[in-house]
């Protein structure tokens, strides 16, 4: 209905409308632009990229140039009903660190992620020995902006030492959501929601 | 749909209620000169009041009376423009204590004598309060935007965080929050030059001749921090001002030095040294924290105004890292803010220059 990836589709689909949402990672807003339109949500974006940044104030968005791994940290506490990270958490530093600062802003996080355990990804690494080049990982290892890759079971690891709840999870194969069983070598993409 | 007027229309204020300042003074009889250019709409919500830099004017789109020049926001302010007059009833201001036309320290004093240094140190507030009486005599209740950059970004902070009900958004241009030790100094530099020229005579030099040769070196001293060092190696390099060989002499041998000494010596013809040494005070007094105990996110608690940063990677006078730090104290108030850092090569100026990026960002964030 509003042409969004289908991550950022099933995250609108899942946010209460008139919420207050920061949007980490917030690429040209198009996200931000529908949870506004459609969902009358207050939305704030962080972006690292210039060009981004401008494209996001030009369509009237709020958003601020800044570095996930540092920026989040001048944000008050709770001040956002979701703080969302989507297809960002792999390029952090410090992807632990960085959802404990989603988890802080935010009283719940949306947080979207290629799954590397994905079988095609298997399958490159298992019978080629190359790191995959795939739809969802198009870049080669020596370029790709991707320096901490992880699995679906990576990340409910992640989520269950920290402590943290998990609300909800979505799993895509393509553009459909596929059911959790067997999402660990089926999905291509996953997202959950997490809160403190 | 009333017709645009295309052509801007200057006109001159005296405010009808006395101007109390930061210092603890009080102005009579404030004259304010202002530029107008578009069509103030019946409910009056289309106003757009745009601040000038240290040694900018009033004349933004108009032709400049005394340099003949188009105002010095021609580019971006007019008819289907970035700041469209079509749509925007945009307001520029001479401000306090400066020479063109409103009131500064060249003015005659109740005695019929020019202030000169009788005249009250100002601050950016006091400039901005002049500007509020302002549209509070054009009966304009909120604007929808303030706008600024360099020394006009400060009053358009200062705007925003002490009247914050009368206005929608601000946009703060290659500002800060506070001049820091570094700005405070260059601006001394200048001042000295000022003062150490004896035809500056404690500021008693009256409409003739004043200390040009002073007021030329503080502005040849201040043009260096508006430029980049890239920008200045691409433009003189080490290239010979109309000789091949070096004169083995103290002439402007080298093009900068002859670039300076044109850039100080026309300031002198359209420029008034004591309101040089007045509007660079106020800008070194100037820090946002301070006048909200101590604390930047105090000044915009509870504010709903929209604010949008812009900040140029070659600018080193007032760098990105003030910017940031305005939209750091801004999120942490909770007031919806955008911050940007434009790639341009041309320093502070950049504002001011052709970047295309900034006229995306502006035309946006006005246009919401």
């Amino acid at each position: 209905m509003t042409g969004l990836r289908p991550d950022l589709a099933l995250i609108a689909a899942h946010v209460e409308p008139g919420a207050r949402v920061l949007d980490v990672g917030c690429g040209d807003g198009a996200l931000m632009a529908v949870l506004r339109d459609t969902r009358q949500v207050d939305a704030r974006g962080l972006e690292l990229d210039q060009h981004n940044v401008a494209e996001c104030v030009a369509r009237g968005l709020s958003v601020i140039q800044g570095d996930a791994d540092v920026d989040l940290a001048y944000y008050p506490d709770a001040s956002f009903d979701y703080a969302i990270l989507s297809q960002t958490l792999q390029t952090t530093k410090r992807p632990d660190l960085v959802l404990g600062e989603l988890l802080r802003v935010g009283r719940k996080a949306f947080v979207s992620f290629p799954n590397f355990a994905h079988w095609r990804v298997r399958a490159s690494l298992l019978w080629g020995g190359r790191m995959p080049v795939t739809r969802l990982l198009p870049v080669a290892w020596y370029e790709t902006p991707n320096i901490h890759h992880v699995t679906v079971r990576d990340f409910r690891a992640l989520v269950a030492d920290n402590g943290y709840r998990m609300e909800g999870e979505w799993f895509l194969s393509g553009d459909r959501t596929i059911s959790p069983a067997a999402a660990a070598w089926r999905a291509e993409h996953a997202v959950f929601l997490l809160s403190r | 749909m009333p017709e645009p007027v295309l052509q801007p229309v200057n006109d001159t204020l005296v405010l009808p209620a006395p101007l109390p300042l930061d210092g603890g003074q009080v102005l009579e009889q404030v004259a304010v000169a202002y530029e107008t250019c578009g069509t103030l709409n019946p409910d009056k919500s289309n106003a757009v009041l745009l601040f000038h830099a240290l040694t900018m004017d009033q004349h933004v789109v108009g032709t400049h009376p005394k340099t003949g020049k188009p105002g010095w926001w021609a580019k971006s302010v007019g008819s289907g423009k970035v700041i469209d007059t079509d749509r925007y009833y945009v307001i520029c201001a001479n401000v306090l204590g400066g020479c063109m036309g409103s009131t500064g320290p060249a003015c005659p004093a109740p005695d019929g004598q020019p202030y000169a240094m009788r005249f009250p140190v100002i601050t950016i507030r006091d400039m901005v309060r002049a500007q509020v009486a302002l549209i509070d005599a054009l009966g304009i209740g909120q604007l929808h935007a303030v706008i600024g950059g360099s020394m006009g970004g400060m009053q358009a902070l200062s705007f925003a965080a002490n009247w914050p009900e009368r206005t929608r958004a601000a946009l703060v241009i290659a500002s800060t929050a506070r001049h820091s030790a570094q700005n405070i100094a260059f601006h001394e530099v200048g001042r000295q030059a000022i003062m150490a020229d004896p035809k500056w005579k404690g500021g008693d030099y009256g409409s003739g001749k004043g200390p040009e040769n002073g007021l030329a070196v503080a502005r040849m001293a201040a043009h260096i921090t508006y430029l980049s060092e890239e920008g200045m190696h691409e433009k003189f390099g080490r290239k010979l001002q109309d000789r091949t060989e070096k004169a083995f002499g103290f002439d402007a041998d080298f093009q900068v030095e002859s670039y300076l000494r044109h850039q100080g010596l026309s300031f002198t013809d359209r420029f008034d040294a004591n309101s040089y040494l007045y509007i660079t005070r106020a800008m070194d007094y100037f820090d946002l924290a301070e006048e909200h105990g101590g604390k930047l996110a105090s000044a915009f608690a509870g504010s709903k105004v929209r604010f949008c940063l812009i900040s140029f990677d070659t600018d080193w006078l007032y760098p990105t890292s003030e910017s940031r730090g305005i939209a750091h104290a801004l999120n942490a108030a909770g007031a919806p803010v955008s911050f940007v850092e434009l790639s341009a090569p041309f320093g502070h100026d950049s504002f001011l220059l052709d970047v295309p990026a900034q006229d995306r960002v502006i035309a946006g964030f006005l246009g919401r």
